[in-house]
């Protein structure tokens, strides 16, 4: 009879805090969406759809969000690219050192993403590390320009920092595919890349679309590498809701962005948890 | 026809993605020793210089110590909240369970900045005005969720009859979960612990929105970043790896100690 409310008491301070610090603000972006500000950036309670109509009109927002899934698609595909090398070795090559080499990939994980961004800077930079290194050896005369302050820039230093996020999961799936399909599949007379395309891709394919989905998500969210690595025209989705809170001071037309771009977020999740459920299904319990 | 990887191949491809995935940290580290006021190579010659010039920056320590308070505050809190709350989702069912479980994962799934401008637009409706008390606030709210899902995974392998006897040699619920639980989840928590204060020294996307005048550590860099390249940034940057190295790999370890995984 007691227990009754003693499970409540325990959920009761964690419920609330979400509540008034969480649910709330995320209800109060959505009623926002729907309001006016005025030329003062006062948001007036005026009931209207217009900011959801300028998104779909106005060229800058739609292109904006448009180049933004490019540039994750970009950064995604090249994270999961690097890190199935990676994963590979770790679960099928080595057997001594996992630990060690787990751990390698788990700590840049945790790593300042500020001072990652920060070393990018003085890598590619017009008189930085690279450019000082290539003119050095001989390889270039002249800097190169496009280095640092381009897409390029944004690209490389998005793909540092996720990738660790795409290499985990990854690695997890392969760690979990019986070694002895592996040893079937070579002892059929498979070699290394019909076992790698036939047999481990396809079983590891649920922590290859689960790793890949984070890179996507977390680019399309991220606001500051494009500031401090991109040039004049590096502009993601999320510094449009960021100038709309901050100097245009468009609270509204802000809110509306920031829901679509969460919507766009969660189909993005759900579509990727379910392809994870169907292709986990191939693989059965029983090995 | 068979062909195998040629057999340096995997290791080389390996090594290479692990090569980058270091080499901007190693880049960090070994420039915060140079003595030019120019990250260029080679480097000509090892100071401590920026070190120095690092201590003799105020707002720079200051940033410092206000992400140090704001971590210790902001993950104490989210440990009496979250504790107790994912021991009860562990071990009860209770009416919007599911709900709850959804609403916690939403910081770490949402991104970062819609979360960020939303608790900017409310926060103010409820009294909490920017200022480092609403970073504070912001870092609870998505430290909790770390928090129970760590402390979650960890319950889940905790034997259900070592409970049980407690509750059998007559203990009251209460005593039981500091007796028993406690102990039991111990490395856990403090596991989970390291992870979020890591996790608040770093955070930008949230802090970047509810900050005032006062800056976190992230924010004074970013700061200092868009103003131009100054090395004492790696000076700072290689004190806060090695920093966090050491947590992070602490939390690594008694994360997984005496992980007992029903076979």
């Amino acid at each position: 009879m007691k227990e009754v409310f003693v499970k409540y008491r325990l959920v009761l301070p964690l419920s609330l805090w979400l509540l008034i610090f969480l649910v709330l603000p995320y209800v109060f972006i959505l009623t926002q969406s729907f309001l006016a500000s005025d030329n003062f950036g006062q948001v007036i309670y005026d009931f209207n759809i217009d900011s959801y109509s300028k998104f779909f009109t106005n060229s800058l927002y739609y292109t904006t969000l448009l180049r933004t899934l490019f540039i994750a698609v970009v950064v995604a595909t090249t994270c999961v690219f690097l890190s199935i090398p990676l994963a590979y070795f770790i679960a099928f090559r080595v057997k001594k050192y996992k630990t060690i080499l787990y751990a390698l990939i788990v700590l840049p994980f945790w790593m300042s993403y500020i001072v990652r961004a920060y070393a990018w800077k003085i890598i590619l930079g017009q008189n930085g590390i690279l450019n000082s290194f290539m003119m050095y050896v001989g390889i270039t005369e002249e800097p190169l320009e496009f280095l640092l302050y381009s897409n390029f820039s944004v690209v490389i230093c998005l793909v540092h920092i996720f990738t660790p996020f795409v290499a985990i999961p990854i690695y997890t799936a392969f760690e979990q595919i019986p070694k002895a399909l592996v040893e079937a599949s070579k002892d059929l007379g498979a070699g290394s890349w019909t076992t790698l395309w036939k047999v481990i891709l396809p079983l590891g394919l649920p922590g290859i679309i689960s790793g890949g989905t984070f890179a996507l998500v977390l680019t399309m969210g991220d606001f500051l590498t494009p500031v401090l690595l991109g040039g004049p025209d590096t502009l993601f989705i999320s510094n449009i809701v960021q100038n709309l809170f901050g100097t245009s001071n468009d609270k509204p037309m802000g809110s509306a962005v920031g829901i679509l771009m969460l919507i766009l977020i969660l189909i993005l999740l759900e579509y990727s948890g379910h392809m994870e459920r169907k292709y986990a299904s191939f693989k059965s319990k029983s090995y | 026809m068979i062909t195998q990887f040629k057999s340096g191949l995997v290791p080389v491809a390996a090594l290479a993605v692990i090569t980058f995935l270091y080499f901007p940290l190693i880049i960090i580290v070994l420039y915060s020793f140079n003595a030019d006021s120019v990250s260029a190579f080679p480097i000509q010659s090892y100071s401590l210089g920026w070190y120095s010039v690092m201590l003799q920056n105020d707002s720079l320590l200051a940033a410092v110590k206000n992400s140090i308070t704001v971590a210790i505050v902001a993950t104490t809190l989210a440990l009496i909240v979250g504790l107790p709350a994912a021991y009860a989702m562990h071990k009860y069912d209770f009416l919007g369970k599911k709900t709850l479980e959804r609403i916690v994962l939403m910081p770490i799934t949402l991104p970062g900045i819609v979360t960020g401008v939303a608790m900017l637009s409310f926060f103010p409706l409820v009294g909490v005005r920017l200022s480092l008390t609403a970073v504070t606030i912001g870092h609870i709210t998505f430290l909790s969720a770390i928090m129970i899902t760590q402390l979650l995974a960890r319950f889940k392998q905790l034997d259900p009859f070592l409970e049980q006897a407690g509750y059998d040699l007559g203990a009251r619920p209460l005593r039981v979960f500091f007796v028993v639980i406690i102990p039991n989840v111990k490395t856990a928590i403090i596991g989970a612990v390291l992870l979020c204060l890591v996790l608040s020294m770093d955070e930008i996307p949230v802090t970047f929105f509810l900050i005032a005048r006062e800056n976190t550590l992230p924010i004074e860099i970013y700061g200092m970043m868009r103003r131009g390249i100054t090395p004492e940034v790696n000076a700072i940057s290689t004190l806060v790896f090695t920093v966090s190295a050491i947590a992070i790999l602490l939390s690594i370890r008694l994360t997984e100690q005496n992980q007992k995984i029903p076979k």
